[in-house]
């Protein structure tokens, strides 16, 4: 149920960077442990996007596993069940490396001519 | 036409954390700790602040509440009969209400939220497991509460929210004599996802453990404070901040 909303983040986020250029594509970075919905975020992306320069623009995800790593012996393991426990020191020390993303890599825009990157920053 | 490709690299929800973190900047000026309190419809929070606030100003502790709702004022009302500001924000707008709270909605309630008045904010967020826990609100800390009608396996289902909290309080424990609910096994489960978090067994309709809950709200904005001198020598220490972000390499992932 939260895709609606991270829809909207998503389309907030791509429209600032293509300053009023058509989108195309949209690449996104999504960690595991964000339980994003692929399907779902698709199906509401479409009706976000709609009349904004987002509308028709394919979409790419970019699958991070969720990897964590205990700060004491250093170690690091994929998790495919939310357990964040390090086998050899406990529970204590462990830490997320990566799994909690939910970035906008990057997008392709329409530009009238070959011209540098002016999004802002 | 040619087609450009364009390097984000932006998390979606940086709009929602700048907003926060102009929150956060009121917050501190005012000298308020504000703690972010998020459950499952229906898990107790309202009664847990009927029970948990009650008489805490004459303990020294003044606290309000910023209440959040799909619709209506119910939770409000019953709030007024401890005599502390407590303002209602709804989040219907015009066609059904949104399933949280996010920065931008806190901040349009804050002109009415005494902070010059108040040493504690609590702001009940929207009943709720998953979207709550993804938007920050310029909170110090954040709570959930679980109830043990929900089931054991709550923490494993909904880690997000979880990992998210300080501090889990257990609510409904005068039920337990009626229910075929393991809360130890309740509690390794949140343990699991966060090993961190504080967990306490509470009845907030009988008073068990009640206590405990003021006690430790009556810590907090002391605990915060130490936290914040000791992050602002860390970021000396180390001359750079750190913003949390991990960026994976490609050859990591998996497309």
């Amino acid at each position: 149920m939260h895709e609606f909303d991270l829809s909207s983040a998503i389309v907030q986020t791509v429209n600032k960077h293509a300053a009023g250029r058509k989108v195309t594509h949209i690449t996104l970075r999504v960690g595991r442990l964000r339980q994003v919905v692929k399907d779902t975020l698709l199906f509401y992306l479409a009706i976000v996007g709609k009349d904004t320069p987002c509308e028709g623009a394919t979409l790419e995800i970019i699958d991070v596993p969720a990897v964590l790593r205990c700060k004491t012996c250093k170690d690091e393991w994929e998790i495919e069940i939310p357990a964040f426990i390090c086998g050899t020191c406990g529970p204590g020390a462990v830490e997320v490396a990566t799994g909690e993303e939910f970035m906008v890599e990057s997008i392709e825009v329409e530009d009238e001519k070959e011209a540098a990157c002016t999004a802002p920053r | 036409m040619h087609r450009t490709k364009v390097r984000v690299v932006e998390d979606a929800l940086d709009a929602n954390n700048t907003i926060a973190g102009a929150n956060r900047g009121d917050f501190d000026r005012a000298d308020v700790t504000v703690v972010n309190l998020m459950s499952a419809p229906g898990a107790g929070k309202t009664t847990l602040l009927e029970r948990g606030l009650a008489g805490l100003d004459e303990e020294g502790l003044r606290v309000g509440v910023l209440e959040g709702d799909v619709q209506g004022s119910f939770d409000a009302d019953r709030l007024a009969i401890l005599h502390i500001p407590v303002v209602q924000l709804n989040t219907d707008n015009g066609f059904g209400g949104e399933c949280h709270l996010d920065a931008n909605m806190v901040r349009s309630a804050l002109p009415d939220v005494p902070l010059a008045d108040i040493d504690v904010l609590i702001v009940e967020n929207v009943g709720n497991l998953v979207c709550p826990a993804e938007f920050r609100i310029g909170e110090d800390s954040r709570i959930m509460v679980c109830s043990v009608t929900e089931g054991e396996d709550k923490p494993l289902k909904y880690p997000l929210m979880f990992r998210a909290c300080e501090l889990v309080v257990i609510n409904k424990v005068d039920l337990l004599q009626h229910l075929d609910f393991d809360v130890d096994r309740l509690e390794a489960n949140i343990k699991q996802v966060n090993h961190e978090a504080t967990v306490m067994r509470v009845s907030a309709k009988t008073g068990e453990g009640v206590d405990e809950f003021r006690a430790w709200l009556k810590a907090l904005p002391a605990r915060v404070a130490a936290a914040a001198i000791h992050a602002h020598d860390h970021d000396h220490a180390h001359g750079d901040h750190d913003h949390g972000h991990d960026h994976p390499d490609h050859e990591h992932a998996t497309a």
